[in-house]
């Protein structure tokens, strides 16, 4: 039993593939805490930052500047009176928000944090994590359609059309990506996750620089493609508040509401994670090549460390402009804990062995983290799209330019 | 236990095929019978792959075939659905008698 | 890597395919019976990955699960009539249907039983990693031809799709 588990820590491969359950299911746990917490901190960092965006402040009250509001948020939801719509179908009603969590939870399995530090490497990871994310458009229709109400019906079969029709340009853009990873000598590219960032490793660009524009132009496809995906601005008519009364999910109240709110959340770090895998170059550090030798891989492994002693710096500069009443001792005490934690955490992050393993970890979640900043700032900026805005968009824009990029993407790849 | 061979997955394939028959045969509700059909594609192809694993991988692409097929004809079997229930308002196969005498 | 507890994994997938099976010919609600096909879909997407058919389970995910599926769903919500389910759910000829539904599975039996000895019973097909590069060299490459039928195909079914389901001007 122990030499079970102490066997997997000299491997070199995922859990996964080394067949070792117990340390697959502790990277599962892991990750899905880690999901959580992100999703915590991304509900207080969109409620804070279109607050900045508005020239407001936002929560203020339950925690040193609202840091606890999730939390608040979330003893709330719990404890709403759980409401049933007469003549709903039950079953239906129950399972939809489920279906909609487990495919965006699903996605996780394949995400490469490391070379090895993914739950399971599957040689057809990008086909898994494409299929699996369109299973969400089941639940969408679901539970519009077991709300037994014109409201809900009419958002989610816009949303469900929304999502199905920017499914395919998001498609496109993967494939053009997946056809650049077998540029190499051999002439066989790989579907797998790890296998392209180790393409792009290997052919020491990544694929948003690659055969310039076009690479960009098949992220900047993926990138719009993917906030369509998940019903974000702007491109939420379906859900949006003044139009159609919160769409698919009105009728959802207290717990199950949540739920929705958890797989969008989750859908969109999963996706970003798509993007910044195809594109950015996963868990490689910036310029890995331009860049090369002893001292500037030093330099680049004590950027998290002073990235969580900076975090620390901005707490202990609000802790110094907290206003001086004591009314506000315990908000001051709370700010300068969690300035403490922080600062803990980046000195943690100087220690060598320490330093190592976190590196690739630590800028796969820094690109996930630009992109999650990207998301609220769209939705701070851009108006909505009308209905029918939005399908002009999807089908007569984006998918003939991703397919015009995947013919000469492919033709360059032949050609040079 | 006895190994799973390829006869088990023949097994689950035929059964499969069997239930799909008997609901193209005995269901009332169109769109019911569209989706017992969708079963009787699932079975075959579930067949092919059983037997691409012994024999190459033909098999797997003639699976993929199936499948395209199998969306394109419930793409055009639901078409003909929605229209006729244009006309007629219901969904009974019972009641898709217009050319009878 | 070594297969894990495959007897396990086979008797509980082909069982979730086989009662998702038996709740779509049964259930009176469509919704529900396009919620076991769904159920049933992603069983035999599992059943493929234990028969080293990764590509082919995830096409059956994309498509099958992904796309069909939500086409029939769209469309039970769009026929569906509160007097549907209310009624009986099989037809006049029922018992026709299940006896010869019958007579096929005894024929089915007759000839696995007669034939069990006509294929290798023990797959022994070493287990390489590059399933979809093949599977892509075969369908570009021998298969062409039939590829460009069925594109040619797809796109006939979706005008008359269309052409079927559109608006009377």
């Amino acid at each position: 039993m122990l030499d079970y588990i102490t066997s997997y820590l000299g491997m070199n491969t995922t859990p996964g593939q080394a067949g070792n359950v117990f340390w697959a299911v502790v990277y599962i746990l892991v990750v899905f805490g880690g999901v959580s917490v992100a999703v915590i901190a991304m509900n207080w960092l969109e409620r804070k930052a279109l607050a900045h965006f508005q020239i407001r402040l936002g929560p203020m009250r339950v925690g040193p500047h609202g840091l606890l509001q999730p939390i608040a948020d979330a003893v709330k939801l719990l404890t709403k009176e759980d409401i049933i719509p007469h003549e709903a179908d039950r079953f239906v009603f129950w399972i939809a928000p489920l279906i909609i969590l487990c495919a965006s939870f699903t996605v996780y399995i394949v995400i490469p944090f490391g070379p090895t530090h993914a739950i399971t490497d599957l040689n057809i990871g990008i086909l898994f994590m494409l299929g699996v994310s369109s299973l969400s458009v089941l639940g969408v229709v679901m539970a519009g359609w077991a709300s037994n109400s014109h409201y809900p019906l009419i958002g989610s079969l816009r949303s469900s059309a929304q999502m199905i029709s920017y499914e395919i340009a998001m498609g496109m853009a993967v494939v053009t990506a997946i056809l650049m990873t077998s540029l190499n000598k051999s002439g066989t590219g790989t579907l797998s996750m790890i296998g392209i960032v180790q393409a792009q490793q290997q052919q020491q660009i990544w694929f948003l620089f690659k055969f310039f524009p076009l690479g960009f132009i098949s992220f900047a496809i993926f990138a719009i493609a993917m906030v369509a995906e998940t019903n974000r601005a702007p491109f939420d008519l379906p859900e949006a508040e003044s139009e159609l009364t919160a769409g698919f999910h009105t009728e959802y109240s207290g717990l199950r509401w949540s739920l929705f709110m958890l797989g969008e959340y989750t859908a969109m770090i999963a996706v970003s994670s798509i993007a910044v895998t195809l594109w950015l170059g996963g868990w490689l550090r910036p310029f890995p090549n331009t860049l090369t030798g002893e001292t500037w891989d030093l330099v680049f492994s004590l950027i998290p460390g002073f990235t969580f002693l900076g975090l620390a710096v901005i707490a202990f500069i609000g802790v110094k402009r907290m206003p001086k009443h004591p009314y506000f001792k315990i908000q001051t005490a709370g700010l300068a804990g969690f300035g403490a934690v922080l600062g803990l955490i980046g000195i943690l992050l100087f220690i060598p062995p320490v330093r190592d393993r976190i590196q690739d970890i630590f800028w796969f979640v820094a690109k996930v983290a630009v992109f999650m900043y990207l998301y609220i700032w769209y939705r701070a900026t851009f108006p909505r799209y009308r209905f029918d805005q939005l399908m002009k968009v999807g089908w007569k824009v984006l998918l003939p330019i991703a397919i015009g990029v995947l013919i000469v993407t492919a033709i360059l790849g032949v050609v040079l | 236990m006895v190994p799973i061979t390829t006869l088990h997955y023949l097994v689950t394939a035929a059964a499969l095929f069997v239930l799909g028959v008997i609901g193209v045969l005995t269901r009332r509700n169109v769109v019911i019978v569209l989706m017992s059909i969708e079963l009787i594609l699932n079975a075959v192809n579930l067949n092919l792959v059983a037997f691409s694993r012994l024999w190459g991988l033909h098999g797997q692409v003639f699976a993929i075939f199936v499948i395209t097929d199998a969306a394109a004809e419930a793409a055009v079997g639901l078409g003909i659905l929605i229209a006729f229930f244009r006309n007629k308002e219901t969904i009974n196969v019972d009641e898709v008698d217009l050319l009878k005498w | 890597m070594e297969p894990v507890a495959t007897p396990f994994f086979f008797y509980f997938l082909s069982g979730l395919t086989l009662l998702s099976g038996v709740l779509v010919i049964t259930r009176k609600n469509p919704v529900h019976s396009a919620l076991a096909l769904i159920l049933g879909l992603l069983a035999q997407a599992g059943l493929y990955l234990m028969l080293y058919a990764p590509f082919v389970a995830g096409v059956q995910i994309i498509l099958y699960a992904g796309g069909i599926m939500v086409l029939f769903l769209f469309v039970i919500m769009l026929v569906n009539i509160e007097r549907s389910q209310k009624e009986e759910q099989f037809n006049k000829q029922w018992l026709v249907g299940i006896l010869s539904a019958g007579a096929l599975g005894g024929l089915f039996v007759l000839v696995y039983t007669k034939g069990s000895g006509l294929f290798p019973a023990v797959m022994s097909l070493p287990v390489e990693n590059n399933n979809t590069q093949q599977v892509g060299e075969l369908l570009y490459g021998q298969y062409m031809f039939a590829f460009e039928i069925a594109s040619l195909l797809l796109l006939v079914a979706i005008i008359g799709a269309v052409v079927m389901a559109k608006k009377r001007i």
